[in-house]
């Protein structure tokens, strides 16, 4: 826009139904939506002892758990990669999508002090919230690296394909976000549900097990969960193995896109209540 | 569209409505099992023709405000002010009606919003103010200005969590200060702040004011009304009551609004103005026997009461409470606080209903009509869990009998207190001999 145009004209009128998705107010408050990132991000660093250190603690320890209950004592596969990276390599990517999806869904809840009292894209509070969670898969992805060595692994030119994989879970958390963040404020149920929902998520995607072990006469209904294609594929991207098919992916896409945009729907309808109901 | 006739806010036959039992699409704050359990009543009831209980906060406002005006608004609480805001800065939407606006809107609605206490000063300067609107480089190229004008330049590294309230405040009104909006919407923020500081505020959305911006101001403060407006629209009952020059509206204000209220009652937390830990549930004034009344003799001390329901046991919730007392012009006389009772302050709190009295002694009022604003707030991490400003009012008379200051003077005896002090008198009586001496 212009800086010497005409004063900016602006009509309000009641909202009712379905609304347009307006995703150029989002492109507007870019700047607004990093601000955000930021300040989670640096909050969340200061608020704790070890700051940085959760970022890895926390998929190390559950990759600790996993390998001594599923890699030694149920003696599960891996997709010929030792277990314990293995499962590093599934609970990094699956980190994001649990933290993104809960940061997401509070983020309307925790804000309610600004949503009352200014106007910006509601938007950029769910967005911003998730993008916040990128830096610890950056820094976990840099401790996997590593800790490969160590088994005598080495990642390929494929390890460049970790962020598109990376991008299509943020996606994912996006859809889930914008659909739950509205539900969280109207219902303090849906807060109980997610942690609840999230857990039998991971069950449902390859992060402990190997994609092999589902059983090929389920594997369509297996792949509609968006996070098959982009968790096999983080994984495939950083060791080589186990990739997901075509189908998988696809099916993946589709159904992220259609999520997004369900979400998207949703949280318009519902924002300019937001204020009057938090 | 910029000569000096050109609008810059244009409101038609506006309304908000919100509801109060059911509302839109079951999307409101209470747990599911709640909900369903009344969507299964009200099935089994067959009942639909029992409309849910809606509240218009406004109703049919209309009014144009012209480019460069400097209009107030003010009202009584729940007269609609804050809604009005609300709408007018994109907040909340309307109910009915439509708002037409021309020219980029800045609102000075309660500061200190966005501030989070793990970032330093500087770095809320550039959160705070992304949230109002200003780019990184906007605020980059402001913030010596802004740091300047918050006084707190020695702190500006340090956590905010580490600063006093009244640093918090001033180093919000900064940011919001520096936005540079051509309607600029200001609401009650000079309730916080000391005198010297809220001064300086005042300046502020004077020199804002005087350079052709458009100026949308809702404050209690009569004389700073007075002093800002050039126009002034009394709004009561979600409706504009009078609009027109400032010293008619605030007389019309005054007359309509203050009756001497003795007590202010809320039946249920749900209905009661607060947040969802603090809820005011009565004001009351009381005599020295503890009876309510709104008439006090000028050397007899009275009660003011303030109960409240404290709905949460968290450890930050730690409510004062906080009286302003005022004359009837608006002018602050005095603010005290319940914290003042030091072993109340140091007690944890918990669930349940708060009572706190205040007994204001005789002889220290003058003769008038003083109006109580109630403020609920937790001082640290800072929350304004209720402002409800004059709700109640109470009479001070001067006897025709009894030992009051005045005595038996006739005729005015001005001032805003009329404190009973200790006075001594010495008189040295000239000796009858030395009086001969020339």
């Amino acid at each position: 826009m212009p800086q010497d145009a005409p004063p900016a004209h602006t009509v309000m009128v009641p909202v009712r139904g379905w609304v347009s998705l307006r995703l150029g107010d989002v492109w507007r408050a870019r700047e607004l939506l990093l601000i955000f990132a930021w300040r989670d991000l640096s909050a969340r660093y200061r608020q704790t002892v070890l700051g940085v250190i959760w970022a890895v603690l926390q998929p190390v320890t559950m990759t600790v758990v996993f390998t001594l209950f599923l890699g030694r004592l149920a003696k599960l596969p891996s997709d010929g990669a030792p277990y314990a990276v293995f499962a590093l390599s599934g609970l990094i990517p699956w980190a994001l999508l649990s933290n993104a999806v809960g940061a997401g869904s509070e983020s309307l809840l925790s804000s309610g002090g600004v949503i009352t009292k200014v106007h910006f894209p509601r938007l950029v509070l769910p967005l911003g919230a998730i993008a916040a969670w990128l830096s610890d898969l950056l820094i976990a992805t840099a401790v996997l690296i590593p800790v490969m060595f160590v088994y005598g692994l080495a990642p390929t030119w494929t390890a460049l394909l970790a962020p598109v994989f990376a991008l299509g879970i943020v996606l994912v958390a996006a859809g889930a976000s914008l659909l739950l963040a509205p539900l969280n404020v109207a219902y303090r149920d849906v807060r109980y549900l997610t942690v609840m929902l999230l857990q039998l998520w991971m069950f449902a995607t390859p992060v402990v097990y190997p994609l092999s072990k589902v059983p090929a006469d389920l594997r369509w209904l297996y792949g509609l969960n968006p996070m098959v294609g982009f968790e096999a594929g983080f994984r495939w991207a950083m060791l080589g193995a186990g990739g997901p098919t075509s189908r998988d992916l696809l099916s993946a896409i589709v159904v992220t896109l259609a999520g997004l945009l369900a979400g998207l729907a949703y949280f318009r309808r519902v924002e300019h209540r937001l204020a009057d109901v938090i | 569209m910029s000569s000096d006739g050109a609008l810059a806010l244009s409101v038609q036959g506006l309304g908000k409505r919100y509801r109060l039992g059911e509302t839109v699409g079951g999307f409101r704050d209470r747990a599911l099992s709640e909900e369903m359990l009344s969507r299964l009543r009200r099935g089994l009831r067959r009942n639909r023709s029992v409309a849910p209980a809606d509240l218009w906060a406004l109703r049919d406002v209309s009014f144009d405000v012209r480019v460069g005006e400097r209009v107030g608004i003010i009202g009584r609480n729940g007269a609609g002010k804050s809604t009005l805001l609300k709408i007018l800065s994109q907040v909340t939407t309307p109910s009915e009606g439509r708002v037409e606006t021309w020219g980029r809107i800045g609102a000075l609605l309660e500061v200190g919003t966005g501030f989070h206490p793990e970032l330093t000063g500087r770095e809320n300067i550039f959160l705070s103010g992304a949230i109002l609107g200003m780019s990184r480089a906007e605020v980059a190229r402001k913030l010596d200005d802004i740091v300047e004008f918050s006084g707190v330049e020695k702190f500006i590294d340090t956590p905010i969590k580490r600063y006093s309230s009244g640093m918090g405040v001033r180093l919000a009104f900064a940011v919001a200060a520096h936005i540079e909006p051509e309607i600029l919407l200001v609401d009650e923020v000079l309730a916080v702040g000391d005198a010297e500081f809220q001064r300086k505020c005042l300046a502020r959305i004077a020199e804002i004011g005087s350079h052709g911006r458009t100026v949308v101001f809702v404050s209690h403060n009569m004389p700073a009304i007075m002093r800002l407006c050039e126009r002034v629209i009394v709004l009561e009952g979600g409706a504009v009551a009078w609009d027109g020059s400032p010293q008619d509206a605030v007389h019309r204000y005054l007359d309509a609004a203050i009756r001497s209220v003795a007590q202010c009652e809320w039946e249920s937390p749900s209905r009661a103005p607060g947040d969802s830990r603090v809820r005011l549930k009565a004001v009351r004034v009381l005599d020295p026997v503890d009876m309510l009344t709104d008439r006090i003799e000028i050397n007899e001390p009275f009660t003011i009461e303030v109960e409240y329901w404290q709905l949460s046991d968290a450890a930050d919730v730690h409510p004062v409470v906080v009286l302003q007392i005022s004359d009837q012009d608006g002018t602050l006389l005095f603010q005290t606080a319940d914290q003042t009772n030091v072993e109340w302050f140091r007690t944890r709190r918990g669930v349940g209903v708060v009572t706190s009295r205040c007994r204001v002694p005789g002889n220290l009022l003058a003769e008038g009509q003083f109006l109580v604003s109630v403020t609920v707030s937790t001082s640290d991490p800072y929350v304004r869990h209720v402002v409800e400003s004059d709700v109640v009012a109470v009479d001070v008379v001067e006897a025709s009998d009894g030992v009051t200051v005045k005595g038996g003077a006739i005729g005015e005896w001005p001032g805003l207190v009329r404190p009973w002090l200790d006075w001594s008198v010495a008189f040295e009586r000239a000796a009858p001999d030395n009086a001969q001496h020339p």
